[in-house]
């Protein structure tokens, strides 16, 4: 049995009197010390599907268990970075990180619990703003902070809900990177779900790549294996064989998908609920879809 | 130079027009004055007025006293109620905050209770305690808590449900919960509500005075307007219109602090 395994979750929330199905029949099964990329246009229950993994809200139907033991609310062992950052304003970034570290480390003095806040955030090379507020950092500075808080509570799941898409492209690689180095430094299997909307994201960061077909109801297509060794960088991965075939699977499934709901399909995947487009890539190389 | 003479003469005007709007009242009262004969004239308030302000510690009777300390009667006196009603609606307001179902169960009693006058709640007050001073107190706790029970309601229905996911992510326990997230989100409702409910404790102390006769701004406003005093009805209505107003501002102030954080 995989460490995590989903079967069967479906999923719909009430909407003007009716219901809107926004999960159905979604199936997963995730290894321990995994990182698995889910990846789909915006506003297709992504979130609502990572939620749900980790315990933040329920299922209609289906089962969730995660180690043989079936999930009923946040596990003590995970951790999740947000989107947008989700940090308290009131407090500083070690006030953060540190309310994430006396809540999960209560056998440490308060001593050592600051010291951990203190440690984490300098390897995030925010050694010198830990004194100040998340308004006074940029994006990038918040979303460290943000990582630097899940890693504080040293987990074995981490789940991440676009953690870096409210990030200009520059800082996204970085952090990125960044994030690589943090995992292969814990000394441990940190079994990772990831959702993003970037197919390149999900190449450089994951072991496999689920798309989640837009519905509504959303479903889980095919997954694929990302067979190339940790430590990618950009580069490498646009003059990759396997990787282009990867990306040429993902973007092919989620494109198809697309394509049986509107008439006209593009490699730029709209959802039509959000008036943001959500872009599922930016490949530099785009795929030919013919 | 050009810019610099517009905006010290945009800083004069700033200045000036507040005063230009004074003057015309100032106008507007002394006709008024001319044509009602029991109305004195601002130059009369002023007269017979003076020995309240020039010598505003001065005691020289139970209500016959400076208005400096006049106004310090009133002042501990709406302390304290307001003490009070914030001690009581703070916590009111979390609870329906965060209870679905005492908003229900307490919600309609609430906007009935709401709109009742402080010269209503009085004759209660009298009623209950038998002495003027916490019946005052009642009066003005009873009316005032409602801004701060409404608001802080208000503050914790409004926190993110980001906070919440955090607070359930971290799995902190309630009592965190409850003083790392719900208090500081809800900080600056509570203030706006503070600054409401001590508006309205300054509304109630005057008729709570009038109505005990009870030595402060508004017992000395009643009992001049007995003793056909009319300069000092004056006098008294803008000491309490500028009291007012400085406690507004104070709390507007701190409220203000609160939301740059």
């Amino acid at each position: 049995m995989a460490y995590i395994e989903v079967a069967g979750i479906t999923k719909s929330f009430p909407a003007g009197g009716g219901v809107r199905p926004v999960l159905r029949d979604v199936s997963l099964s995730v290894e321990l010390g995994e990182f698995v990329a889910i990846v789909g246009a915006m506003g297709s229950g992504k979130s609502t599907l990572l939620s749900i993994l980790a315990g933040l809200s329920s299922a209609d139907s289906g089962t969730v268990s995660v180690d043989g033991e079936p999930l009923t609310g946040v596990r003590d062992n995970a951790a999740f970075v947000f989107q947008n950052y989700s940090l308290l304003p009131w407090f500083t970034a070690l006030e953060n990180v540190r309310l994430a570290v006396e809540a999960s480390c209560r056998t440490l003095t308060r001593e050592e619990q600051k010291a951990r806040a203190k440690r984490v955030l300098e390897q995030v090379g925010l050694g010198n703003a830990l004194h100040r507020r998340p308004r006074q950092l940029s994006g990038g500075m918040r979303q460290r902070v943000a990582i630097a808080r899940a890693f504080a509570t040293d987990p074995d799941l981490l789940f991440m809900d676009e953690p870096f898409g409210a990030l200009d492209a520059l800082t996204r690689e970085t952090l990125q990177s960044e994030l690589m180095r943090l995992c292969s430094s814990v000394g441990k299997p940190v079994t990772t779900i990831m959702i993003t909307n970037s197919v390149e994201e999900a190449l450089l960061l994951s072991d496999r790549i689920v798309p989640i077909l837009p519905g509504p109801p959303a479903t889980l297509g095919v997954p694929i294996h990302v067979d190339l060794p940790r430590g990618r960088t950009v580069a490498q991965l646009v003059r990759d064989e396997q990787a282009s075939h990867v990306r040429a699977h993902v973007v092919a499934t989620l494109t198809a998908a697309l394509g049986n709901r509107r008439p006209r399909a593009g490699v730029v995947l709209t959802e039509k609920e959000n008036t943001k487009p959500g872009v599922v890539s930016e490949d530099p190389h785009p795929v030919s879809l013919s | 130079m050009k810019q610099a003479l517009r905006r010290s003469s945009g800083r004069a005007l700033h200045l000036l027009l507040p005063l230009v709007g004074v003057g015309l009242a100032l106008l507007v009262w002394w006709g008024a004055s001319l044509k009602v004969t029991d109305l004195p004239s601002p130059a009369r308030t002023w007269e017979e007025s003076k020995l309240y302000i020039l010598e505003p510690f001065a005691k020289r009777g139970e209500v016959d006293q400076g208005i400096a300390l006049l106004a310090y009667y009133s002042l501990i006196r709406v302390g304290q109620g307001f003490l009070l009603g914030v001690a009581i609606g703070t916590p009111l307001g979390f609870l329906f905050g965060v209870s679905p179902l005492l908003t229900r169960m307490f919600d309609p009693l609430m906007q009935i209770m709401r709109p009742i006058s402080p010269l209503a709640w009085l004759p209660l007050g009298l009623v209950l305690f038998r002495r003027s001073e916490p019946a005052a107190l009642f009066a003005i706790a009873v009316c005032s808590m409602w801004p701060t029970i409404i608001n802080t309601m208000m503050g914790v229905r409004a926190i993110p449900q980001d906070y919440w996911n955090v607070a359930k992510v971290l799995r902190l326990s309630k009592t965190t919960t409850f003083l790392k997230i719900i208090v500081p989100a809800t900080l600056p409702y509570m203030f706006t509500g503070y600054r409401l409910s001590l508006g309205i404790a300054w509304l109630v102390i005057v008729a709570s005075e009038m109505l005990t006769g009870t030595p402060g701004v508004g017992g000395f406003l009643w009992q001049e307007y007995n003793s056909l005093i009319y300069a000092h009805i004056l006098l008294a209505i803008l000491t309490i219109g500028v009291i007012g107003f400085v406690l507004d501002r104070l709390m507007g102030l701190a409220e203000g602090k609160l939301r740059t954080v």
